[in-house]
């Protein structure tokens, strides 16, 4: 990279050309991906990276918000297997892997980082990351709440050269394609990922040829100075201090005990420290993360905190994230990671809950807290497998300025939900409801958005079997400055003799359901921010007439039962 | 029947500021146009004042067609009519449930109201499946009660929203007809007959906006047609959709929600249409307004067309549109630096009002026109917006220098200049998103500017997208009136099938197909209009079983007096390979064909006017010389020369640096440009060394 100075102007132009590259191997992907988990709900993303550290320095703005803190992980961890080979990169290589201990999140991504070439040199990684489908493991789909190692979740490939200098190694390919049930798929990601980095390849030879390497080499300092400089404007504007916040995950999945998450946030001057020491031991089930996962994560709150940030890696050297050995955040291989979304929400919320206290107007409370990934499967008459998978959504913590959203997307995916009319005509489903949840916004002087029901009923003869993998049936999600806690996710289902519920509440394998039998999961909503009792009066009579909060529970959480 | 040749017809655009009137009497050649403030909250004053200026007789005039942001306006504003739900048991909330998307990716804040509150949102017992079985039928008499409950509670206009409606519109039907016996007012809008379509909430959503927008709408179009009418109009009063075309009042009265982009879509169409006569197939649209820069790709004449937009979060249309896409860099956009050093363009705006700093109407930050003013690119002493005599310069000036130059070590020139670069990086950015992204070379592509604002920037864009030529139109400032007077007539229909290719019922198929057909040719006959030519446009939405993205396949149909001989499904099957092949560069040797929507259009094509009534006759390039001015370019000031660009003469070459000034336009030519006026009077801008 190049010390030469850049004037500002040229460094805006420059800024949007790069961000642009970026954002357009997000849309090469999602048009020419197979699997709707990328196509629909962008569970990609792409980039450029530092030639020697690994650092983001660009990143695209469509891809999935966890990406944008992860992908350095990926292409660092190239960049030492290069090390430790004692290799030399050439124009044309990809690298290609998929284990979650050195890339972070889960086994389903497959990562590909492939070195970009100046004039000879090395001038920075190009990387695509995506949701496949499948890729073996115990369970389709790879959601195993019952894997103990992950090799139970999925086929872990380490990084491992795809192509070298611009040609594929076929048996790599085989490898890979004779290791999941969807090969075709999986072929059809992986040429969409392929066509994002040439197309990266192709932009960037554009931009530098018009440029120059040494303009926009400078032009990637700058812009990561700049974050830096934006990010310790923000807490230098912030007191010092140090505020603690503690929550809960429901369970692992296998023992049926509360695991504490725990966050300690100092801010000294322009500097923060995330420490999360105390938080619980690796566990037996799939909640467990690598520790990339949980770095990301820190900066996945960070820059919901400070939205306006630009997303490269100088947001975080002004930011210490302490995350001790031997937790459920730095599990290492082979420990399962496939429930990692579940762990990170987490984070995310006490981070939320000990940044509010730091800066109450800053920080919205928190939001629902579990992508509830719920799968119905069965055979048909015919014996034909089906199998509907999806995540479902709740309410967003109230803010400083209104109440939170009602029905949104989890804080670290932005998907958004398959229509009833979809799943219906693809499933013998039948929606008997898929509405508001009254009642389960936390209250506060803004309230949390509301959750959701949904209450689903199996058509198929010969019934369904159904999994769960969610949390927050325990521990609510924690309102802040004062706002209270949201209502707890709730699943249950129909047997013979009535409505039960899991005996880990919020995680079930292999429920069966007859024909005409149902679920039901109530999905949490938001925490509320500020007291309840300085909730405008009107605004607690208008949600009472509109059926959103009842006439008892306004009583309860506001002390009138709804009158102005 | 009225008389195709020689008509005169009036084509009203109603934008944010301005109302445009194009007047268009073919048998006397002539052309001519009108500007008029825009009123609010009644939009017609301005509609029929910006008439009047020209005749007060319509009785000679063979049609009126209007562009109109009113339904634009009421849904962003939130000022349409209040308004009822009536729907299945389970899914009041579908509406306000949305997606599960949010607002912004990044900060988790934001609310959503959705047009209809929850109260007013009431459930009956009724249920289809997705296969069109009936499982409840509806209960009359709850949907009576609901629908007296919502009249009692003041709803002028009620939605009947059922599940899976699509499939078979049975009760949904029944509802409606239920309904419309005893509901006071037309404001009854039913899903199947709106949108016939899978995807509940998009289908839901468009309804329940349909209906929100009746009273008012139909309101304003009645008034107008009223009006036109005293004046002694007898013909046809149209109206333009979103998607190109243009529909009779009566079925936009019925239709509001297919005007949510009339406006901008009429630009287009004109662009489309007086590019591909200069000889331009191949055209990016660039129109800059006070807070955006709207563009749009038409390749070998035609535009795109996207199936749904949202007018805003939340508030989804899905209705075949003109796909434009909107960056907020306009000329008002404002210029800022940020806390980490980033010269910064917008969002923010200051619109029209207060507007420019330049306009002396209060506000103090610098904006993209200010840098246009300090840099002499646009005459101080004519401003086309604002109330002052004289734009102010110095203001303009200081105000660069406090929030942009001082910050960043530059002089107010300098500042200015670095403005315009920025803002010019993010419109070609926005013209490199329709192209390049999509796979169009910009090189094949000419550029259009229009608007106020564009042809000041369409140096940049020939620089810095790589595109051969820019295209101004005579008349930029009108594009939208001048569309309207040249769209065809269009309707649109959708059926969801839902089918494997295997399974297709290819009767089904073709009783759909017939009913679009029928219903889109009682249309236009319904028209006093004769048309040129008549055009049915079928397609398929396909996919692979397990897809979600579909992929458009025009099907090979013949209409053979009015009678659809359908396809047969082998047919369909090769048509997709076709189409996926196209899109993908591959096949699925593997995978089951489907068939998701059938999208069908009856098109009355309008004999096209003849642009040359637009174009200059006589004249000399001396006399169009109005003086010179000095203007800076790049790291210099320049003696610019300053022509009337009306007055220029067909054949008129000016080589750059040079303006073109008309009344509300401002045509920049850069020292490395020349100009030359064709046939039509449109200013083709090429490069000194290049040929095109």
């Amino acid at each position: 990279m190049s010390d030469a100075a850049i004037d500002p102007i040229t460094l805006a132009v420059l800024a949007g050309r790069m961000e642009q590259i970026a954002d357009e191997m997000d849309a090469t992907l999602f048009r020419a991906a197979f699997n709707p988990i990328i196509a629909e709900a962008h569970d990609a993303s792409h980039g450029l990276y530092h030639a020697r550290t690994g650092d983001t320095l660009v990143q695209g703005k469509s891809g999935l918000p966890i990406f944008v803190g992860v992908m350095s992980f990926a292409v660092r961890a190239v960049i030492d297997k290069v090390r430790e080979t004692g290799e030399t990169p050439q124009d044309g290589d990809i690298w290609i892997f998929n284990d979650a201990h050195l890339g972070g999140t889960h086994l389903n991504d497959m990562r590909l980082v492939r070195p970009y070439f100046r004039d000879g040199e090395l001038f920075c990684w190009l990387a695509s990351v995506g949701h496949w489908h499948d890729l073996g493991g115990g369970a389709p789909g790879n959601y195993n709440p019952a894997a103990k190692d992950a090799f139970q979740e999925a086929f872990v490939l380490p990084p491992v050269k795809l192509a070298r200098a611009g040609e594929m190694d076929r048996g790599v390919l085989d490898i890979i394609l004779r290791n999941t049930r969807l090969p075709q798929s999986a072929e059809g990601d992986l040429n969409g990922q392929l066509g994002a980095l040439d197309l990266g390849v192709k932009r960037m030879d554009e931009l530098l040829g018009e440029y120059g390497g040494g303009t926009v080499s400078a032009a990637l300092d700058a812009l990561s100075d700049r974050a830096d400089t934006l990010m310790r404007a923000e807490l230098d504007a912030l007191p010092d201090g140090r505020w603690e916040a503690e929550d809960f995950l429901d369970n692992d999945g296998i023992v049926d005990e509360a695991l504490p998450i725990r966050v300690a946030l100092e801010i000294r001057g322009d500097r923060m420290t995330l420490d999360f020491e105390g938080t619980a031991d690796r566990c037996q089930g799939p909640v467990n993360i690598a520790r990339p996962t949980a770095v990301a994560t820190a900066y996945v709150a960070i820059k919901h905190i400070f939205p306006m940030l630009p997303a490269n890696a100088g947001v975080m050297r002004a930011i210490d994230v302490r995350i001790p050995e031997g937790s459920l955040l730095s599990a290492e291989f082979p420990a399962p990671v496939s429930g990692y979304t579940e762990t990170i929400l987490r984070m995310i919320d006490v981070i939320f809950a000990a940044a509010s206290q730091a800066a109450p107007d800053r920080v919205v409370a928190n939001a629902y807290g579990t992508i509830n990934a719920l799968s119905i499967a069965g055979r048909k008459k015919n014996g034909q497998p089906w199998v509907m998978f999806s995540f479902y959504g709740g309410g967003h913590g109230g803010s400083p300025e209104s109440d939170g959203l009602n029905h949104g997307s989890a804080p670290i995916s932005t998907a958004t939900i398959p229509p009833m009319e979809i799943l219906e005509a693809a499933y013998p489903v039948m929606f008997r409801q898929w509405a508001l949840r009254p009642d389960s916004g936390g209250a506060g002087r803004h309230r949390g958005g509301l959750g959701a029901i949904y209450e689903i009923e199996v058509l198929e003869e010969n019934g369904a079997e159904v999994f769960l993998f969610g949390e927050r049936g325990k521990h609510a999600p924690k309102g802040v400055a004062g706002g209270s806690e949201a209502a707890t996710n709730r699943f249950s289902y129909q047997t013979d003799d009535g409505w039960a519920q899991p005996p880990m509440v919020s995680k079930m394998r292999g429920i069966q359901l007859r024909q005409g039998q149902a679920v039901r999961l109530e999905t949490p909503g938001g925490g509320g921010y500020g007291p309840a009792a300085e909730r405008d009066p009107e605004a607690v009579a208008r949600d009472v007439e509109r059926g959103l909060l009842g006439a008892d529970a306004a009583e309860r959480l506001y002390g009138r039962g709804g009158a102005a | 029947m009225t008389e195709t040749t020689g008509k005169r017809m009036i084509g009203v655009d109603v934008g944010g500021t301005f109302t445009d009137v194009f007047f268009l009497d073919e048998a006397a050649g002539e052309a001519r146009v009108a500007k008029v403030p825009t009123t609010r909250p009644d939009q017609s004053g301005g509609f029929l004042e910006g008439i009047r200026r020209e005749t007060d007789d319509l009785s000679g005039v063979s049609a009126v067609i209007h562009g109109t942001t009113a339904g634009t306006n009421a849904l962003l504003e939130r000022k349409g009519a209040r308004i009822g739900v009536i729907t299945t048991e389970g899914l009041r909330d579908v509406l306000e449930m949305r997606r599960r998307d949010r607002p912004r990716t990044w900060g988790l804040r934001g609310e959503f109201e959705p047009v209809v509150p929850r109260d007013l949102r009431l459930e009956v017992p009724e249920r289809t499946l997705a296969d069109g079985t009936i499982r409840t039928a509806v209960d009359l008499d709850a949907v009576r009660a609901a629908a007296e409950h919502l009249r009692a509670a003041g709803c002028e206009a009620v939605a009947v929203l059922f599940a899976n409606s699509y499939a078979n519109p049975e009760n949904e039907a029944k509802a409606v007809a239920a309904l419309r016996e005893t509901w006071p007012n037309p404001h009854v809008s039913c899903s199947s007959e709106i949108l016939p379509e899978i995807r509940e909430f998009e289908r839901f959503s468009t309804t329940a906006l349909n209906a929100y927008l009746q009273p008012e709408v139909s309101g304003y179009l009645n008034r107008l047609d009223g009006a036109l009418r005293e004046g002694g109009f007898g013909s046809e009063f149209m109206i333009v959709q979103s998607n190109g075309g243009v529909m009779g009042v009566e079925t936009a009265c019925q239709l509001p929600v297919r005007t949510a982009l009339s406006g901008p879509a009429a630009g287009v169409i004109a662009a489309g249409y007086i590019a591909g006569e200069a000889g331009f197939p191949d055209v990016i649209t660039g129109d800059m307004g006070g807070t955006s820069f709207d563009v749009s790709l038409i390749a070998d004449g035609h535009s795109m067309l996207a199936p749904q937009t949202s007018i805003d979060f939340g508030m989804v249309v899905r209705t075949p549109m003109i796909e434009i896409t909107t960056i907020g860099a306009g000329g008002g956009s404002i210029a800022w630096v940020d806390k980490g050093g980033l010269l910064n363009i917008g969002p923010e705006s200051a619109g029209s009002t207060p507007g420019p700093v330049a306009y002396g109407q209060g506000n103090d930050r610098p904006t993209v026109t200010d840098a246009n003013v300090v840099l002499g690119r646009i005459d101080p002493d004519n401003p086309i917006g604002g109330k002052l005599d004289r734009l102010d310069v110095d203001a303009a000036g200081r105000a660069i220098d406090i929030h942009v130059g001082d910050k960043l070590g530059l002089s107010t020139v300098q500042a200015a200049e670095a403005i315009l670069r920025v803002a010019n990086s993010r419109m070609a950015g926005a013209i490199r998103l329709v192209s390049i992204e999509r796979g169009f070379d910009p090189k094949r592509f000419a550029f259009m500017p229009f608007g106020g604002g564009g042809a000041l920037h369409t140096g940049a864009m020939l620089a810095e997208v790589g595109i051969g030529r820019a295209i101004v139109p005579r008349y930029p400032g009108v594009t939208s009136a001048i569309g309207c007077v040249i769209a065809d007539m269009r309707q649109d229909f959708v059926q969801t099938i839902n089918s494997t290719v295997d399974d297709l019922d290819t009767a089904a198929l073709t009783r759909f197909m017939q009913d679009h057909v029928n219903t889109g040719t009682a249309m236009l006959e319904g028209t006093e209009t004769r048309f040129e030519a008549r055009e049915t446009v079928f397609e398929l939405d396909m996919a692979y079983v397990g897809q979600t993205h579909t992929v458009s396949v025009p099907i090979p149909v013949e209409v053979r007096n009015g009678k659809v001989h359908a396809p047969n499904a082998k047919q369909v099957a090769e048509a997709f390979d076709d189409a996926y092949n196209t899109a993908y560069g591959r096949l699925l040797p593997n995978g089951t064909r489907r068939v998701m929507n059938l999208r069908s259009a009856v098109i009355g094509k309008h004999p096209k006017f003849d642009l040359t009534t637009l174009a200059p006759s006589g004249g000399s390039v001396e006399d169009a010389l109005k003086g010179s001015r000095r203007v800076h370019f790049g790291d210099d000031w320049h003696d610019t020369a300053i022509y009337d660009r009306l007055a220029l003469p067909v054949g008129a070459e000016v080589a750059g640096p040079a303006i073109l000034e008309q009344a509300d336009t401002t045509v920049l030519i850069e020292p490395d440009l020349t100009g030359r006026v064709d046939a039509f009077g449109n200013t083709i801008i090429t490069r000194k060394d290049s040929h095109g």
